[in-house]
């Protein structure tokens, strides 16, 4: 969900952008980090945890803590919080460790 | 190929913007580095009129700050800036190598660095605190204040300093409802102004309690509220269950030194300043000479004292690059001043004793 | 209390007023500020020298009452968002508070809504009496309310549509 009205914040939003998740299309404004596009289409889980299963989501937003890690196009790995989406990004969330391209 | 310049600063927020608009002024070409998608830092994302003085632009809301310094930056013709792009080494021979857009290894081979990477959050090891919706402030303040993307509907949060404070205010302006600040020290650790401000619109602050359980199936759901005692100990009874689906975080920073160890600076373990940080003297040069540090990654403080932080860096290292500064020693002192003005309240006490252990 | 809470006391709040033959003159402002913290613009704000210098910028403001008119400018360029104006002259029943306010939908002229006082309780209803747009964003809210609650009621609650 996005803020509405803010009392000092003006967004500048960038071009509408559509990309799917696990299949499913949404949007997202193009530039900004394909988490926070999920977060506003009401995604909170992001990956599993690698040994134990546990849901992760959205955490740090500077790429530094590893929660995010999601499949993007195909590429295992890649820290969605700091990643910008773009448009036709096919996104998924990642199983185990991923695999090297 | 390896990029040849005189001037490398790593970390574009206050400390590092400021320092490289030093140098930019006295003639000195500069590249600036930075991992986020936009320069500014922690900056960008305050939506707060800032404190202190006009020198630290006192007065004007954070993201404002950042505008200016932005701009200011680019007006340089000899500023050349490098976004998403992250320091991940120092080398023997003085090469920093970088890794730009996920991608493209770079290699610097600077006269003179600047490490200005700011902190890392403590993170809070209770049961369930790695399920979604637990968020460090930092990814809060991004969400709702950079991309305008709601973090939440009923929030708790967790640390009463300035950082927690600021954000449950945020938040109520989000549109997000907050359920308390839960603070475990006995007294409130962040400016009374801020407290007082989110108090009377409604959001109890609960010194000398903490938060021992989170709940929830994919999601956070509710979380555990106590009560402790003098020792830390939870008050049996006291115990209370609230129903939130988001949890920030904002139990303290610790400053961001990898490169400093890296390089092989010599560190100090001073608790008043955060943790790890660099011995430095009054021109903010590390232990090793071409080497300078401003803002967090030297000791956890104010965005307002990384600004002049930056300042005194970047004049300092204009000058070891040999510029021509007409009025180095003015300008040098007057920074300081400034500076220790800024800590020379209650506030800056601790700053100032902790100080005591690395600055010569 | 207030570094436990929040939540100024009687006695912080007594401390800070000016004396009763000023209150009864007319507006005054009333700077909630407590703590020595590095932060002076309000010492600026003011084009009539109301709110003194300060020696360090650490030091407590301090405001020169006979200097002060009510006027609020500085209301709106307070980094703490704590300055206040309290009219208790305003009429017979009815003191003024004119307080900064930071969040969307701002409230009408005209409207009544919830006072509350410095720990978020509703104490009253206000009469909205301005808005006041201020180009920092820290818009100023002119309310009236009874005499005795003139220095209870803090901040408005908007209800929500």
């Amino acid at each position: 969900m996005r803020i509405k009205n803010h009392p000092i914040l003006k967004f500048e939003f960038g071009r509408k952008v559509k990309f799917t998740f696990e299949g499913k299309e949404m949007y997202g404004y193009e530039g900004e980090p394909i988490g926070a596009a999920l977060h506003d289409n009401g995604v909170m889980v992001l990956r599993q945890s690698i040994k134990l299963k546990r849901p992760r989501g959205f955490f740090c937003a500077i790429g530094h803590c590893s929660s995010c890690l999601m499949e993007v196009d195909g590429e295992s790995n890649v820290r969605t919080c700091v990643e910008p989406l773009k448009e036709g990004m096919v996104v998924k969330l990642q199983k185990g460790k991923g695999t090297l391209k | 190929m390896i990029h040849q310049v005189p001037m490398l600063v790593i970390g574009g927020g206050p400390a590092g913007m400021v320092a490289a608009l030093q140098a930019l002024e006295a003639g000195v070409d500069v590249v600036l580095i930075d991992d986020g998608i936009e320069i500014g830092g922690q900056l960008i994302k305050q939506t707060h009129k800032f404190f202190g003085s006009e020198m630290e632009y006192a007065g004007t809301r954070g993201f404002q700050i950042g505008n200016l310094l932005t701009d200011k930056l680019f007006s340089f013709d000899n500023f050349k800036y490098f976004g998403r792009t992250t320091a991940t080494g120092f080398y023997e021979d003085g090469v920093v190598t970088a890794l730009k857009d996920n991608k493209e290894y770079l290699k610097f081979k600077p006269e003179v660095i600047l490490i200005a990477t700011g902190a890392s959050e403590k993170p809070l090891a209770i049961p369930n605190c790695d399920l979604p919706g637990v968020y460090g402030a930092g990814a809060v303040q991004t969400l709702m204040n950079l991309y305008g993307v709601m973090p939440g509907k009923k929030a708790l949060m967790i640390g009463a300093g300035n950082i927690g404070l600021i954000i449950a205010y945020q938040l109520l302006q989000a549109g997000t409802e907050v359920s308390a600040v839960v603070e475990a020290m006995p007294c409130i650790g962040g400016y009374l102004v801020h407290a007082s401000k989110i108090r009377r619109a409604g959001i109890p602050i609960m010194t000398s309690h903490t938060i021992t359980e989170i709940e929830g199936d994919a999601c956070v759901e509710r979380a555990q509220i106590v009560r402790v005692d003098e020792n830390w100990q939870p008050v049996p009874g006291t115990e209370k269950w609230i129903d939130t689906d988001l949890i920030c975080v904002a139990v303290g920073l610790t400053p961001l030194i990898d490169l400093l160890w890296m390089a092989g600076c010599e560190m100090k373990y001073v608790a008043k300043l955060g943790g790890e940080v660099p011995v430095r003297n009054k021109q903010m040069q590390a232990t090793i000479p071409n080497i300078f540090v401003a803002g967090d990654a030297a000791g956890i403080e104010e965005a307002s004292s990384a600004i002049l932080e930056g300042a005194i860096a970047g004049l300092g290292m204009a000058n070891f690059l040999g510029a021509e500064i007409a009025d180095y020693d003015e300008k040098h002192n007057k920074y300081w001043n400034e500076l220790n003005s800024f800590r020379s309240g209650p506030i800056g006490q601790r700053i100032s004793e902790g100080l005591k252990f690395v600055l010569s | 209390m207030l570094k436990q809470t929040g939540i100024p006391t009687k006695e912080d709040i007594e401390k800070i007023l000016p004396s009763k033959q000023r209150r009864e003159k007319g507006a005054y402002v009333v700077i909630e500020c407590f703590e020595e913290i590095p932060c002076d613009p309000c010492t600026a704000a003011c084009q009539y020298g109301a709110i003194l210098q300060m020696e360090n910028v650490n030091d407590l403001p301090e405001a020169d009452y006979e200097k002060c008119n009510g006027c609020g400018i500085c209301i709106g360029l307070c980094p703490g968002v704590a300055i206040f104006v309290v009219d208790e002259t305003y009429s017979e029943e009815k003191a003024l508070i004119k307080l900064p306010y930071e969040f969307t939908p701002l409230p009408n002229k005209g409207d009544v809504v919830p006072g509350l006082d410095r720990a978020g309780e509703e104490v009253c209803k206000a009469e909205v009496i301005r808005v006041q747009k201020h180009p920092s964003k820290t818009n100023i809210i002119w309310i009236t309310v009874q005499k005795e609650l003139a220095h209870e009621v803090r901040f408005i609650r908007i209800p929500e549509i």
